[in-house]
């Protein structure tokens, strides 16, 4: 499944993880080349978290060997760490505290003393730009300013590894924009990101390879164009009403495929001119016709079934 | 998962950043902390003190003020450490996710409650201290041997720290404390001496009073604090250190299983 990678930042064979009769990750391999950003997708309950957890030593393999930085799972655990950092999917920051004194605090647990870290932190406020809120309480802050400060909490140590779980959930679109920016920035600076998130245009904008993950295990990997390339056809038009009378419409024309959400109806098709042909004796019909992109791989390969 | 890691503890030094993250939190924090600590032994202590100690004299040839106040101490040094061990410990686990941010850096799970225990017996000397300052301005305090009081404040604090813990391992919600401070804090409060001598118990609950470890914190702290001997100071030590022991390791063991899935 995975073609070997030189001087990977973490390898993993036939890593598994049950909880009781639940197997959460079921055997899979991973190849994580050093440098650029690196994605988990997957429909929620996939296994992307807990793969993160047991790449951080949170949650013990059930089965499988697990290499980070070099060291093993889990007897290097501690020096993993100390190169790592870590965003999590919620914001948990200590409520007492400030947002330099989260910074300070933070910085300890890594044995690293406050004047040690002086510079970083005014350096990692600016980055994030948290400057004018660097005595703020946590309860004072916005959604999307905590999870700035929970950027820079994971960089207080320098880490050659970040691990983010879902870093863009639930915040506006200036504040996303300004961490694809801050990410990209990071990305260049030769840190390796590994990001889960469920946004396809996030993992379109940031990732350079990523792996589908469905029901605890790989169902593909490759850069989000070549999945699209390899998965999607070329076009893509998107009818909205009644599957009864969209789906008709696209009867009999060769090399397109259907795929309906709801009343949003998706017609992949390899040659334009035969679908539009067909939509333009339908006047009634609402339809946009746009490019391939992740979200379609993504609704092919894991299904349109809702999951809790 | 349903596998218990039971390895013994293997904390390291940097369990003391948690003790050192605890105490600037509890500076911010310094007077609710206070009041709720010291508010109520204070109240014990004006109310039946004064009172009471009106009718009762001496107890034991120890003025009942003097008497009431060693209780109260003691059982200070155990809610401090309870509290915190129960409340403290699931808010910082479970609504603030406090050791799930913790546990990304180079810390683990037994620096984590090493930390937290030590933080309940340094935070059950730190609330009850001012005790033992009102109860010094009231004439409680009958010897300078009272200060040897503050060690045992600490040792009382790892007694009753590690089954806290314990319980917030298995806790599903806060309402669960109710059901160890309802069945073992409250009656060892009332029974095991703060009020009134084991000795007037009859003999199977005096056997019970002293299986359980508040009557040896005060069979410590009470001398001290009137200026007696003690007696059997190593099987009171003892015991307490016992507990402390198993209560530590146990909670290790608990919270490693809450935490580490």
């Amino acid at each position: 499944m995975s073609e070997s990678v030189p001087d990977p930042i973490i390898v993993a064979r036939g890593l598994t993880k049950h909880f009781g009769s639940r197997e959460a990750v079921r055997g899979i391999d991973l190849d994580i080349p050093r440098g650029g950003c690196f994605g988990f997708l997957g429909p929620n309950g996939a296994g992307k978290t807990t793969t993160l957890r047991m790449i951080l030593g949170q949650s013990p393999l059930t089965a499988g060997t697990l290499t980070v930085l070099g060291l093993p799972v889990p007897a290097g655990i501690r020096e993993i760490r100390a190169r790592t950092g870590v965003v999590p999917q919620t914001d948990n920051q200590d409520p007492d505290f400030t947002v330099v004194e989260n910074l300070r605090m933070y910085a300890r647990y890594f044995g690293l003393k406050p004047a040690q870290v002086a510079d970083r932190i005014e350096e990692l406020l600016g980055f994030l730009e948290l400057g004018d809120r660097r005595d703020a309480r946590i309860r004072e802050l916005s959604g999307g300013m905590k999870r700035r400060l929970s950027i820079g909490r994971a960089l207080i140590n320098d880490p050659e590894l970040i691990m983010l779980d879902e870093p863009t959930t639930g915040l506006d679109p200036q504040v996303r924009h300004l961490i694809w920016t801050r990410l990209r920035q990071l990305k260049s600076a030769g840190k390796t990101l590994l990001l889960t998130t469920h946004y396809m245009d996030e993992a379109e904008r940031l990732c350079d390879r990523l792996v589908v993950i469905d029901r605890g295990q790989i169902i593909t990997q490759g850069s989000p164009q070549g999945l699209i390339r390899q998965h999607i056809e070329p076009h893509v038009l998107e009818v909205q009403g009644q599957a009864a009378a969209v789906l008709p419409v696209f009867d009999g024309i060769p090399g397109v495929r259907l795929l309906s959400v709801g009343e949003t109806h998706y017609c992949y098709a390899q040659e334009l001119s035969p679908v539009l042909a067909r939509l333009e004796a339908v006047p009634q019909l609402q339809y946009t016709h746009r490019v391939a992109n992740l979200e379609d791989v993504f609704l092919k390969l894991t299904g349109h079934d809702l999951r809790e | 998962m349903t596998t218990l890691d039971t390895t013994l503890p293997h904390p390291r030094t940097s369990a003391f950043t948690i003790l050192l993250r605890n105490a600037l939190v509890w500076r911010k924090l310094l007077g609710p902390s206070l009041a709720f600590s010291f508010g109520e032994p204070v109240i014990y202590l004006l109310g039946l003190g004064y009172g009471l100690g009106q009718f009762i004299g001496e107890v034991n040839g120890i003025p009942y003020f003097t008497f009431l106040a060693s209780g109260l101490l003691a059982a200070s040094a155990m809610n401090v450490a309870s509290f915190e061990g129960m409340f403290s410990v699931f808010t910082r686990m479970t609504h603030q996710q406090t050791y799930d941010a913790i546990l990304a850096t180079p810390l683990q799970v037994d620096d984590i409650v090493a930390g937290e225990t030590l933080w309940c017996a340094s935070k059950s000397v730190l609330n009850t201290l001012p005790i033992l300052f009102v109860a010094t301005l009231l004439g409680a305090i009958q010897s300078w041997s009272a200060l040897g009081a503050i060690p045992v404040f600490f040792l009382v604090g790892l007694c009753f720290a590690g089954p806290a813990i314990v319980m917030a391992a298995f806790a599903p919600s806060y309402d669960f404390f109710n059901y160890y401070t309802t069945l073992l804090i409250t009656p060892m409060f009332i029974f095991s001496g703060v009020f009134y001598p084991v000795a007037t118990l009859p003999p199977v609950a005096q056997v019970i009073v002293q299986i359980l470890p508040l009557s040896h914190a005060i069979a410590l702290i009470r001398p001290l604090v009137a200026g007696l001997p003690l007696t059997d100071p190593l099987l009171h030590v003892g015991v307490l250190v016992g507990y402390a022991v198993v209560g530590y390791v146990a909670a290790t063991i608990f919270i490693r299983r809450r935490l580490i899935r």
